[in-house]
């Protein structure tokens, strides 16, 4: 156990980890996000309600979930650099902040696509929209930092504090603009309950979901090989990967 | 420039924290009457900001009665990020930050007695100032009231969230902007239930209840507030 923490530590170990990971999180991803999307937009029933405007939460959905998780995988991480100062931790919250950005971005734009027809406008301000609009600022409130700050073991720790401020704030813009306004239909997929849309819609939205994280980490491995490498260019390891010609 | 030093009684081993904490308190104090143009200067934006308004979408009494509360609560918002920049920026280019960091006491709790001056300086000017700024944008009586109230217990919140990001910005370039990027998100609450307690008021509804929620941030930011701050302090200063 402390063997693999130990090892978790080193961005050699990781290196070859990641490497040989990819491909499966790619292909499975890929597989998993198509049979979603095609089962989703080609093959479920109509809502009785939406009709097929609905076919959109093949896509807003699963940005919007992996929106709110890639946040707190970055707090996690932020602990991990406040406390034990691992390397690999705060080249993971470096590498995932500009993909959360994205998926956020994308949560309120298919959103607004979404919006459109069935509230007969782009944007409003309720309380889930706001909120992510918020979790947008918050992302390039991240980004901005580690960006401003040129020392490499200053800016995680700094970015570090500020996601974990952030963290602490989520549930109360949740909450706060929650309670101020709120238009926005419930949450699809609850732990507790069983989902209130039949299982030919929510079998393939789980799969988009499922797939996008694949793919999500797909790409955290590959941002933060591409980290590694430049933060360690100097040492042995990656020279010979890079005279071997395999990075 | 031309005043003297201001001259800060030796912190020992010897004194207490809450002495410690004293002295910071009133040696910020005291600095920040030998430049009096710096305290004058939020106050003066607040008042600016506020005038806006009127003159850029409506002078009509009605938009005013309805929208004035928000307004205020903007620009004291505005006013106070403004300011957050001169909360460390001095202390840290002639090094007293440094000693501050390598006092016995606990860091956190200078930063709050930090906070704390900041928010004598510019968060209860503004507060007072309100009753003024609040007949100019014809709120009723009754509104001025839970009005000033709700300032009085959110803009603490608004010097505490500010001391993070004060702190995490210290010493980089564009500076400025970055700490309004950083601190803005982090406003929103405080920002709702300011302008909800108001507008609850002004309908007759009980206020009870926003005024607890917006205690309990005060709470939460007096008690969280000053460790991430003391945190990003030291990361700042290792920094440079």
């Amino acid at each position: 156990m402390w063997q693999f923490f130990h090892k978790l530590g080193s961005p050699k170990w990781f290196y070859g980890i990641a490497t040989r990971l990819m491909p499966w999180l790619l292909v499975a991803g890929v597989l998993l996000l198509l049979a979603g999307i095609v089962w989703g937009l080609a093959f479920a029933p109509k809502d009785y309600l939406q009709g097929n405007s609905y076919r959109i939460i093949f896509i807003h959905v699963p940005t919007a979930f992996l929106a709110q998780s890639v946040y707190i995988m970055m707090a996690v991480a932020a602990v991990v650099t406040l406390v034990w100062r691992m390397k690999l931790a705060d080249v993971f919250v470096k590498a995932v902040a500009p993909v959360g950005l994205v998926l956020t971005f994308l949560a309120l734009f298919t959103g607004a696509v979404w919006g459109k027809p069935t509230w007969g406008t782009w944007w409003i301000w309720d309380a889930r929209l706001t909120s992510m609009l918020i979790l947008l600022f918050l992302y390039g409130g991240v980004i901005a930092l580690d960006r401003a700050i040129n020392d490499e073991k200053s800016a995680a720790r700094a970015v570090a504090v500020l996601v974990l401020v952030g963290v602490v704030n989520i549930p109360i813009i949740k909450y706060s603009v929650e309670w101020w306004n709120t238009l926005h239909q419930p949450a699809t997929f609850k732990l507790t309950e069983k989902p209130s849309m039949p299982a030919e819609m929510w079998v393939p939205l789980l799969l988009a979901v499922l797939g996008l994280y694949l793919i999500f980490g797909w790409l955290a491995c590959l941002r933060m090989q591409t980290e590694i490498l430049v933060r360690e260019q100097r040492t042995r390891w990656v020279k010979d990967l890079v005279m071997a010609g395999r990075f | 420039m031309t005043s003297n030093p201001v001259r800060v009684q030796p912190v020992n081993e010897s004194i207490g924290v809450a002495a410690a904490m004293k002295a910071v308190f009133m040696r910020d104090i005291k600095v920040a009457f030998r430049q009096r143009q710096d305290l004058l200067n939020p106050l003066l934006f607040f008042v600016m900001v506020v005038t806006l308004f009127p003159l850029g979408v409506s002078p009509e009494v009605s938009f005013l009665r309805e929208s004035g509360a928000g307004i205020l609560w903007v620009a004291a918002l505005l006013s106070v990020l403004l300011s957050l920049d001169h909360l460390f920026r001095h202390d840290f280019d002639d090094g007293t930050l440094e000693q501050l960091v390598l006092q016995p006491q606990p860091l956190f709790l200078l930063v709050l007695a930090k906070t704390l001056a900041h928010w004598m300086l510019t968060g209860l000017p503004l507060v007072i100032l309100t009753p003024v700024l609040g007949v100019m944008v014809h709120q009723p009586g009754n509104s001025i009231g839970i009005l000033c109230l709700t300032l009085l217990i959110g803009t603490p919140v608004l010097s505490l969230i500010g001391s993070i990001g004060a702190a995490l910005t210290l010493g980089l370039r564009s500076a400025g902007v970055l700490l309004s990027l950083l601190i803005i998100p982090l406003y929103i609450p405080v920002l709702i239930f300011g302008t909800g307690t108001v507008a609850a008021a002004s309908e007759g509804a009980p206020v009870g209840a926003y005024l607890a929620l917006m205690g309990a941030f005060l709470v939460l930011a007096l008690t969280l507030a000053p460790f991430a701050s003391a945190s990003a302090l030291k990361i700042s200063m290792s920094n440079s």
